[in-house]
């Protein structure tokens, strides 16, 4: 296995408040990681600083053995193959699906408008929104719109995909289509670095589930490590505190 | 689908409410027609009763003096139109660049954002008058070129000076206002800065502040009568000869009702769109 990300000795501070002390991880290619942690653990923080819309502190990221906090390097560019999604969608409302999800393939990476939206159209194909290519995101719902965010992210074929908390914004009746989709894309193959806070799906669909506390990596393994045997007290209260412990069912199928 | 149910029909109890809202509505109407008559013809009655009315009539509506004034105040209209229309153009540009000037970030842009802030600071506070005259006079002053430029050509350019300022700030209100996860969203898929501001940002920008632009656009559309001060003959100025030379002031009353002419389209225009975005926004769109 590749590596794709790697993270060595990462800090970040907002004014006195340390949100990462050191994280070190290391994200293999076609690996699904999944971040968990309460709010304020540096889940998002840490994505961000992935995908640079924040400077460390001190530290390394590299994607694909690239030094990417070098600011000698161009931001714009690593962001170019770094796919995102947001809690809150952040779809373009003035554009429709299609331009939201051609977006970066025709200004980025340059391609051909025919060529960005064929692939496109292909991809909402997939999810079942070909009809909404045409449409604007007020138009869709929730799900659909999280689903398209979801495309739009991956149109460009990222290294590395990333989710922060992509199901926490939307109806209960909603949360399922769109992990659906996450995990469909899981099983082709895609890099995904996920903040969650839906336990059952890290423990379903991770390849391993990294445990942040109060900005370090508490605790890391397969799903069946974490949330069946925790090594460590923390893990323990957390998961006992989000009622993630108890028996793991992905135990014997792992 | 919902949609595909037939409609039942409406029940006794909806049905009565809507023959009371029916009569209501006619109601309202009635009352509303009635005051307005009465009012108007109250307004009539006082001002024909007035001592001076006979003079003020024939001295501000003289049909006779109209149709004699209107081939010149409607070739002055025209030139109005013109310098609207360039003024327009003019003011589009150069405030939306002050606006971007005013929201770029980081210490290095310092001078252009100060630049930029005192510029409009300045402008919006100039009464226009005052720039006309400093730019129409005092610009052939400096000599650039050999002969006066036209008065019309300074005119513009006082315009579109004092207007850009204001609406700049009604731009840089607009790319405030949207979102920072819209920028961020932009940034993530690898747009740059300037193509966030180009593709993503402004589209946005001028959509939630077209009916302040609009506003401003019927503003100017009459303070385009200003610039006859510098001696272009514009329909204000043709208005003006006329009325010198018919000693009557029906040419002036005529070029104000043309002016208000121009304005109704626009102001419907805006009203209308101002209409249909609060709709949209209604409706439960999420953004």
């Amino acid at each position: 296995m590749s590596e794709v990300l790697r993270l060595a000795a990462v800090r970040k501070s907002f004014g006195s408040r340390d949100v990462l002390r050191g994280i070190d991880l290391r994200v293999d290619e076609g690996e699904v990681v999944a971040l968990i942690g309460a709010s304020g653990s540096g889940k998002s923080t840490l994505l961000r600083v992935v995908n640079l819309l924040e400077r460390v502190d001190d530290g390394q990221v590299f994607l694909r053995g690239q030094d990417i906090s070098d600011p000698r390097v161009d931001a714009d560019a690593v962001r170019a193959r770094i796919g995102v999604v947001f809690q809150h969608f952040n779809l373009f409302p003035h554009l429709s699906v299609l331009d939201n999800v051609t977006l970066a393939a025709r200004h980025v990476h340059r391609r051909r408008r025919e060529t960005a939206e064929a692939s496109a159209l292909e991809l909402l194909a997939r999810i079942g929104l070909s009809d909404h290519a045409r449409s604007y995101p007020d138009r869709l719902s929730g799900g659909q719109q999280q689903r398209v965010a979801i495309v739009r992210a991956i149109a460009t074929d990222p290294d590395l995909l990333l989710l922060d908390e992509v199901t926490s914004a939307l109806d209960p009746e909603l949360v399922g289509e769109v992990l659906d989709l996450v995990r469909e894309l899981a099983a082709a193959g895609t890099t995904i670095v996920m903040a969650t806070h839906e336990m059952a799906f890290a423990r379903d669909v991770a390849d391993r589930v990294v445990f942040l506390d109060r900005g370090v990596v508490a605790e890391e393994g397969t799903p069946a490590e974490v949330f069946g045997t925790p090594r460590e007290q923390r893990t323990r209260e957390f998961l006992a505190r989000v009622g993630g412990l108890g028996p793991p069912p992905s135990a014997e199928r792992a | 689908m919902s949609g595909a149910l037939p409609t039942p029909e409406p029940s006794g109890l909806e049905l009565e409410r809507r023959r009371f809202r029916r009569r209501q509505t006619g109601r309202s109407v009635l009352v509303a027609a009635a005051s307005t008559l009465v009012f108007a013809v109250v307004v009539w009655i006082t001002l024909v009763n007035t001592p001076g009315w006979a003079r003020v009539q024939s001295t501000f509506f003289d049909p006779a003096v109209a149709v004699e004034a209107w081939p010149r105040v409607f070739e002055g209209l025209l030139l109005n139109l013109a310098v609207l229309v360039f003024a327009a153009a003019g003011v589009l540009v150069v405030s939306i660049v002050l606006a971007i000037l005013r929201t770029l970030r980081g210490p290095v842009f310092f001078p252009l954002r100060a630049l930029a802030a005192a510029y409009t600071d300045l402008f919006r506070g100039l009464p226009l008058i005052i720039v006309l005259y400093v730019v129409g006079f005092g610009i052939p002053g400096l000599g650039f070129t050999d002969t006066r430029p036209p008065a019309a050509v300074l005119g513009t350019v006082a315009l579109i000076l004092t207007y850009s300022a204001y609406v700049s700030e009604v731009f840089r209100a607009g790319i405030e206002a949207v979102h920072p996860s819209q920028r961020l969203a932009a940034r993530s898929l690898g747009l740059s800065h300037g193509q966030t501001m180009r593709l993503v940002v402004l589209p946005q920008a001028v959509r939630k502040v077209t009916p302040a632009l609009m506003n401003d656009l019927v503003a100017m559309q009459k303070d385009v009568g200003l610039i006859s001060v510098l001696g272009a003959v514009d329909a204000v100025r043709a208005a003006q000869i006329e009325t010198a030379a018919a000693f009557n002031f029906t040419p002036y009353v005529l070029a104000g009702l043309l002016f208000v002419l121009i304005a109704l389209p626009l102001i419907r225009l805006t009203d209308w769109y101002t209409a249909r975005v609060r709709r949209r926004e209604q409706m439960g769109a999420l953004v």
